[in-house]
């Protein structure tokens, strides 16, 4: 394995260390759970994000919140905050996501004790110039409240800096899980994971030399890779890495996603001869749109029918997290869009991560053989 | 007691009948309104509906069919039969049951007549987005979102903008879709009655606040129905001022609804639907009257923002700032009020596995109820319509030992 891909691995399997090294360099913490967190303006007023992930420690003090129905990403990063685990933080924000995220909200406004808190109530609807101006309305509220935070002017520079910055990391790792999808055998899933989490973790302008050069590095590489069967992600989250080995050892591989925690996150670049506002908004009103946003009825399955079809795909895994509205909601319509296309999929329901792999790898096998 | 007699000293409300003919008369002229070349849309129960009402334009509430699909214990079939079309148990009944029941044409009135549009306003959850997707797929009609932005702290200058500025593409889209202008005066009017309906609901709520109570949240559950789906009309007014009347005069003869009211108590979330009258048995057989209820206040909650003269603009402040889009700390604000105003001995908690936005937060809201108002707190697991999420005998139990606490008290 690269050297640099250890790094990334090594910030996943030990994110509390790692950022403490960040804290050490006098560098506060703002922590998010969904990719819709404006993170630009988070980096340009000099603070680092990080996205939040639970830790899958045994669930004590969360159950006092909240009940048995509620997903395991809003119940084991509350339990990592209430038991202390998340200390290392200097605050939170929650961009409006789902209904669980916006009473998680609350409850963790009431019960944390950071020093930053902010809510950014985005719009749901994303098909209007009204709610265009509102999202910018809502960026630079934002924007007022971290300078609030941190003392100091976010300049149009410094905002334009960060935007390039991103910019880079962004391109760099759809180049890489491009890369992959041409050359399966050129990295690893596992190590795909390790970089594409790592990267909501690690500091942002390491990031910017760190991921050009493991781009560079695997364009150069010369291997060839048998024909593997090529699967699609669908879903919110996979924080679980040994399903890559999984697939790859019953012969196939992941070629693309559309989850939360993988494109995204940085599918869609920012203009960057534009206001540095102008260019934000546009980002977050145009990316790939999450479920529980609106751009219009069928928008979420034309997306994943032409991800399938520019990836040459021969199949999609829908990775369902237990107890998430919205992809739930979708998924009917999207497994009757993808099958009137002739695209074969399978539903995997995770409640945070799997007990027992055994049953799990079954399953994948048979949808691989099937397919 | 014995059950009989019980029921013969419970003495009913009068009005019931006249609200179950309305309800019947509403329904009627909705699944007839194809024929009447008149037009339907579906909107959600948080949404506003007076645009609707003003243009002649026949508004249906997915949500109060949902309602009856559970109080008429049909909530189990339609509910099983969306997951067989691959919606997860774990989504709201309300929606699995209403979007399986536009394919199988089941329910109490055989599925709901046709939109010709449909009107979503996601200021009481995150779900109808999704349900209303479903449904515009389903139907292939316009959809129109009114996105209200949640208020967690407060209600700022840019929402107030947005959601403004949406009231007014809210009048193009129907004004587009009919072809005819909105006529102002007649939307001024309509806004008076509206107003006017859910001050007298408020009254009629209000009126439990008297011992012994003329009615309980269960009774509220029923008649909610008209506030929700007429409102912004005379029929629903007089109504309400016959049942008022009728309110007024128990009070005055010392009726309550139970037959010896001891204990009061207030309930949280939505009514579970297919238990209404077990619920309200076993209450009432610990002399306890669920008084009062944060779900039905929901529909005059927010009468505080409407300005008459300036009515359309305050309709966004008014829609966006209602119970269920505020922070968990100012919804406990207000339960807290209505334990004060209701003089509550008890606080019962619905955890509502369809209602996400109405159930996470409720453990905070329990805590600061015992801690500030002193009183105990029970907390009941179920589903509003699907009946798969109720265990009777446990919920049975929990009740017997909450009732304990509090005459111990």
């Amino acid at each position: 394995m690269m050297q640099e891909i250890q790094l990334f691995h090594d910030a996943v399997n030990d994110p509390k260390s790692y950022l403490s090294s960040i804290q050490a360099d006098s560098k506060k913490i703002i922590g998010y759970l969904c990719s819709y967190a404006p993170e630009e303006l988070i980096d340009a007023a000099g603070f680092h994000p990080v996205r939040l992930f639970p830790s899958g420690s045994e669930i004590l003090y969360a159950e006092n919140h909240v009940q048995a129905y509620c997903c395991s990403m809003v119940k084991g990063v509350l339990e990592d905050s209430l038991a202390g685990r998340l200390d290392y933080l200097y605050g939170t924000v929650f961009p409006h996501t789902c209904d669980t995220i916006q009473r998680l909200s609350d409850i963790w406004r009431l019960n944390t004790h950071y020093d930053f808190f902010c809510d950014v109530a985005m719009p749901v609807k994303l098909n209007s110039q009204k709610a265009r101006q509102y999202m910018k309305d809502v960026l630079k509220k934002f924007r007022t409240d971290l300078e609030s935070a941190s003392g100091k002017k976010i300049t149009d520079s410094d905002l334009s800096a960060s935007i390039a910055e991103y910019n880079v990391i962004r391109k760099n790792l759809l180049k890489i899980q491009n890369l992959k999808s041409e050359n399966p055998d050129l990295i690893k899933g596992a190590d795909l994971y390790a970089i594409i989490k790592g990267s909501m973790i690690m500091d942002r302008k390491e990031l910017t030399t760190l991921l050009p050069a493991i781009a560079s590095r695997l364009e150069n590489t010369d291997i060839s890779s048998p024909r593997r069967k090529r699967l699609v992600f669908s879903g919110s989250l996979c924080d679980f890495p040994d399903i890559y080995s999984m697939i790859e050892a019953a012969g196939a591989m992941v070629a693309a996603d559309d989850l939360c925690t993988g494109v995204r996150w940085f599918d869609t670049l920012m203009p960057q001869n534009s206001d540095p506002m102008d260019a934000l908004t546009a980002r977050y009103f145009d990316r790939a749109v999450c479920p529980a946003k609106h751009r219009n009825t069928t928008q979420r399955g034309e997306d994943l029918a032409e991800l399938v079809k520019n990836h040459n795909a021969d199949g999609v895994i829908f990775m369902l997290q237990k107890f998430c509205d919205p992809h739930a909601f979708d998924y009917p319509f999207l497994k009757e869009f993808l099958e009137k296309q002739g695209i074969k999929n399978t539903l995997i329901e995770m409640d945070g991560r799997p007990q027992g792999t055994g049953q799990l790898s079954t399953r994948i096998e048979t949808f691989i053989q099937m397919i | 007691m014995s059950e009989h007699n019980e029921q013969k000293q419970r003495q009913k409300i009068k009005s019931a009948k006249t609200m179950r003919e309305l309800m019947t008369t509403y329904y009627l002229d909705a699944l007839s309104a194809a024929q009447n070349n008149k037009t339907v849309a579906w909107i959600t129960s948080g949404g506003p509906v007076e645009p609707l009402v003003a243009m002649d334009i026949i508004p249906v509430y997915p949500e109060n069919h949902g309602a009856m699909i559970g109080a008429s214990k049909m909530g189990d079939e339609l509910c099983t039969k969306a997951e067989d079309m691959g919606y997860s148990r774990d989504l709201c009944s309300y929606a699995r049951s209403d979007i399986s029941c536009s394919v199988v044409k089941g329910g109490p009135l055989g599925g709901l007549p046709k939109p010709d549009m449909l009107i979503c306003c996601n200021n009481i959850c995150g779900t109808v987005l999704k349900w209303y997707e479903i449904q515009a797929r389903y139907y292939d009609v316009p959809l129109f979102i009114l996105d209200t932005p949640v208020c967690h702290t407060d209600y700022s200058p840019e929402i107030a903008r947005y959601v403004k500025a949406q009231m007014n593409e809210y009048i193009e889209f129907l004004e587009t879709f009919t072809k005819k202008k909105l006529d102002h005066d007649r939307m001024k009017q309509v806004g008076k009655l509206s107003l006017e309906g859910q001050h007298l609901w408020q009254k009629i709520l209000n009126t439990t606040a008297n011992k012994p109570a003329p009615m309980s949240a269960f009774d509220a559950f029923f008649f909610l129905a008209l506030i929700v789906t007429l409102r912004g009309t005379q029929t629903a007014n007089d109504f309400y001022k016959q049942l008022l009347k009728e309110m007024e005069q128990r009070i005055k003869d010392g009726t309550g609804i139970i037959p010896n009211e001891k204990y009061r108590l207030l309930w949280d979330n939505l009514p579970i639907w297919y238990q209404l009258k077990w619920l309200s048995k076993k209450f009432s057989s610990h002399n306890a009257c669920l008084v009062a209820d944060t779900y039905t206040s929901a529909w005059c909650g927010s009468v505080k923002y409407i300005d008459p003269d300036n009515y359309l603009n305050s309709l966004a402040q008014a829609y966006t700032r209602i119970y269920l889009n505020i922070g968990v700390d100012k919804m406990a604000d207000q339960v807290l009020e209505m334990i004060d105003f209701y003089q509550a001995d008890g606080f019962v908690m619905h955890s509502n596995r369809s209602c996400k936005p109405y159930s996470f937060g409720q453990m905070d809201i329990a805590e600061i109820v015992r801690k500030k108002a002193g009183i105990p707190v029970l907390m009941i697991e179920a589903d509003m319509v699907d009946p798969k999420s109720f265990a009777q005998s446990q919920v049975e139990t929990r009740i017997d030992a909450f009732m304990e606490m509090i005459q111990q008290q």
